[in-house]
């Protein structure tokens, strides 16, 4: 299909199918907790405003849940799929790590989600409670598990090969390899900052539209303190990430600079705009600030980095989607920081829900997480290019024996599906996030244990009814208690 | 030693595709289902009677797949490529109907005979090509050292296209024998009348396969007819049989004083026989006909890494599932009314 490879399909394949799914986990890693939050708070303080914005947000968090679960599936068997050599060369490094997270994380989320979406009034509150944690704590433990098993092949440790395939010599090695640490960190905050930008935005579309109400007050005012103490830290943790790649993929790190070769010993500029050009080796129309690479990246005023000629031309990443993927990601970062130092200036005189431009721009910041993320993970997956294993296994020698029109058909078919599943699957977040949170009144059957026989319960969908009552009253106050964020 | 860590990981991934053809069948058999069932209150019963465990259900085929790799990387790798096409159809079938479950209550009204589509089709085509892949599993894979090396369209071939009806019909009788037990009334009454021709199909469908097999393999014939192997294995028929009695029977005498549930166990004990006839034909290969599940394994220290916690986990994870089941145990309403 237009020339491309076997191996060209089956990259853009998984890149495809893996940059839908990263996106659902992305948000409900950080949902789950804030569900917790909010329960929490619900079964402290017994206000109104918290059981609203629970119930909101789980409906919101059940579809994108169920979004991420489908999608999860295919990416299970899309390792076997695509890339056998690899299944067959690596899988007893990867398979067990991948099962751990089937039985730690997949099916503790799974057994306790049914309880956490309709169990409201099948198990007493502490019951209930506990299952939203299972689910939180689910999230985050497979989130550990992926992360390790990510890691581990961005930088492999902890085995030998023998009779032509891995070998695992030393499990505690493997599971905390170099990155991993960073990783993690890097990808649960960015899960948390993702979480509290689509929050933020969707309270701040409400009071743009004159909703204002205490559930809307208190959800842009927890998601706004979110984003101001979590994104600065996560630039933190993000310079410590780049150290790492520094130490140990700096093909990666030459590439993300756009950084070509050292003249003697003089300090590295920050490019903050280039176009690497991987023909001529080097980056045109480079525009930079002179000794900031150095300090940034070595933390001293005139440290060398490894440039990318020092290595043979079939190892080098693509510079070009690096370089620029990675300015998006730290661009947008940079914005986050910005939304929450403005916040906490408005909070001055409390006029942190009616300064409109401010608004408009937290709403304008509610996608910039997802983005983000998305530029993130191009960084890091096409900068460790050509290696699927890093500098063990080539993505071109893990490829499935499958031919171009096998790969092309079901690329198209994942291209069709997706784009109309998810596609509605996102319509429908948005219609329900436009209704914004309301007055959630709670029928806890008189009587009766839990699994006793209860009065019918609405469809076991854990939205409400359609979006057929979209005439909702606009400035419907849901929660009638005192309390504004 | 004596304990064979290869035979305990055989076991465990018997144990759970098992388990995923039996949870997930029942719910994927509820989407079979639909087409009879056209009224709207109706459908919102059945998937109400799902929605909360049809996730948990799917997962135990992730374990399956993982589990493979982990323990038989080879043969995760070969199974996975040359099962290509079908598998990818049965995954974009499983998208389009998992999101069904939310979105069919997301839709609005004249939307919503979308996402009941979605759900048919999906669940449909999920179960053909389940069917198809294990059909074309059973009927040998091509391998060349440790790769496949067969075409891309090898599935296309009468055995497998059966094997897919075949299941289609399994995951329908455990979809209608589960909702006998589910629910109450109208549908209750519907389901026991579409369970008894569906429990005569997957008789016919087990006789046929049970013939085909050994007629076209003689090492599964040898396994299964030779002395004194019959004499162990014959029980297997004979519980065929005996289940197939107490399904009729079951369902004949609804409303008399048999209780529901005995028609889905029924039914879930002959999903089980027939499972098991499988195994035994196939035994021990992991990739029929030529690889053993000794020549696929992966290293002792990849299968006890795994093994250790498996052996502890799976037991934690049997019990919350069944504690979710008990939650939302009893009849589902057919008035379970919305607003």
């Amino acid at each position: 299909m237009f020339g491309l490879a076997a191996l060209d399909l089956a990259r853009v394949q998984f890149a495809f199918t893996m940059s839908f799914h990263i996106l659902f986990p992305a948000i409900t890693i950080g949902m789950a907790s804030y569900l917790v939050v909010l329960e929490l708070c619900w079964l402290r303080s017994k206000r109104q405003v918290y059981v609203d914005l629970y119930h909101y947000w789980l409906k919101i968090f059940a579809v994108t849940f169920g979004m991420g679960v489908v999608s999860g599936i295919v990416m299970a068997y899309q390792i076997g799929t695509n890339w056998s050599y690899l299944s067959e060369f690596a899988g007893s490094i990867m398979g067990p790590i991948l099962s751990y997270e089937v039985l730690t994380a997949f099916f503790l989320e799974a057994g306790f989600l049914g309880v956490m979406l309709f169990g409201w009034t099948r198990v007493g509150p502490g019951l209930h409670f506990a299952a939203t944690c299972a689910v939180a704590v689910g999230t985050l433990i497979s989130s550990t598990w992926i992360l390790a098993a990510n890691s581990w092949m961005q930088t492999p440790r902890g085995y030998a090969i023998e009779g032509g395939r891995m070998v695992p010599s030393d499990w505690l090695a493997i599971v905390f390899n170099p990155s991993f640490p960073y990783r993690l960190l890097h990808m649960v905050i960015a899960a948390y900052l993702t979480t509290a930008l689509i929050v933020g935005a969707s309270g701040a579309w409400q009071l743009l539209k004159r909703r204002d109400n205490p559930a809307v007050r208190k959800m842009l005012s927890m998601a706004m303190w979110m984003v101001l103490i979590v994104a600065p830290i996560q630039a933190v943790v993000g310079d410590f990430h780049g150290l790492n790649t520094l130490e140990h993929q700096p093909a990666k790190l030459a590439a993300m600079e756009g950084h070509w070769e050292n003249e003697g010993d003089k300090a590295i500029p920050l490019l903050l705009f280039g176009i690497p050009d991987m023909e001529q080796e080097r980056t045109k129309f480079a525009v930079g600030i002179p000794y900031l690479g150095s300090i940034i990246l070595t933390h001293s005023w005139s440290g060398q980095i490894p440039g990318l000629k020092e290595f043979p031309r079939e190892d080098r990443p693509n510079s070009l989607i690096v370089f620029w993927s990675f300015r998006l990601m730290v661009g947008l970062g940079l914005l986050m920081i910005a939304l929450g130092a403005w916040s906490l200036w408005l909070r001055r005189g409390g006029r942190l829900w009616t300064k409109r431009p401010f608004l408009r721009f937290a709403l304008w910041m509610g996608p910039a997480g997802l983005v983000a993320i998305l530029a993130g993970w191009t960084t890091t997956e096409v900068g460790r290019q050509p290696w699927v294993v890093y500098g063990v296994l080539r993505t071109a020698d893990a490829v499935s024996p499958h031919g171009a029109g096998s790969l092309a058909l079901t690329l198209a078919l994942f291209v069709v599906a997706y784009l109309f599943v998810f596609g509605t699957g996102t319509v429908y977040l948005l219609r329900m996030m436009r209704k914004g949170p309301q007055r959630f009144e709670l029928h806890r059957p008189p009587q009766g244990g839990p699994g006793e026989q209860r009065t019918p319960m609405r469809p076991l969908s854990a939205a409400d009814v359609g979006n057929d009552d979209d005439a909702a009253p606009d400035g419907a106050a849901p929660s009638n208690d005192q309390h504004g964020g | 030693m004596g304990i064979d860590t290869t035979v305990i990981w055989a076991v465990i991934i018997f144990f759970a595709v098992f388990m995923y053809v039996l949870l997930d069948g029942f719910d994927l058999g509820i989407g079979l289902l639909f087409p009879f069932t056209p009224k709207k209150n109706d459908r919102d019963t059945m998937m109400n009677t799902v929605a909360p465990v049809w996730d948990g259900n799917e997962t135990w085929l992730v374990l399956g797949g993982e589990g493979l790799l982990a323990a038989f990387p080879v043969a995760y790798s070969i199974i996975l490529s040359g099962l290509y096409l079908p598998l990818i159809f049965m995954l974009v079938g499983l998208v389009f109907r998992g999101v069904a479950f939310e979105f069919r209550f997301k839709a609005k009204e004249h939307e919503r005979h979308l996402w009941d589509k979605a759900f048919i089709g999906g669940s449909v085509v999920a179960s053909f090509f389940q069917g198809v892949a294990l059909g074309a599993f059973l009927d040998g894979i091509t391998v060349s050292g440790r790769s496949y090396a067969g075409g891309p369209l090898d599935w296309i071939a009468p055995f497998p296209l059966l094997a897919g009806l075949g299941v289609m019909i399994a995951y329908t009788l455990l979809g209608a024998t589960w909702l006998v037990m589910k629910t109450e009334g109208e549908l209750h009454a519907r389901m026991v009348q579409v369970a008894r021709p569906l429990a005569l199909l997957l008789l016919a469908a087990i006789v046929v396969i049970s013939i085909w097999t050994p007629w076209r393999d003689p090492a599964v014939a040898a396994r299964w007819f030779s002395f004194p192997n019959i004499l162990f294995l014959a029980p297997v028929p004979v519980l065929v049989l005996v289940f197939i009695v107490l399904l009729l029977r079951a369902l004949a005498g609804q409303g008399d004083n048999l209780p529901h549930r005995v028609p889905f166990v029924a039914a879930l004990a002959l999903i089980f026989l027939g499972y098991s006839g499988m195994a035994i034909s196939i035994w021990p290969h992991i990739v029929p006909p030529a690889i053993s599940i000794w020549e696929a394994a992966s290293p002792p220290s990849s299968q006890g890494f795994a093994l250790v916690g498996t052996l502890f986990i799976l037991p934690i994870i049997l019990m919350y599932t069944a504690w979710s089941y008990w939650v939302f145990r009893g009849k589902v309403k057919a008035d379970a009314g919305y607003h």
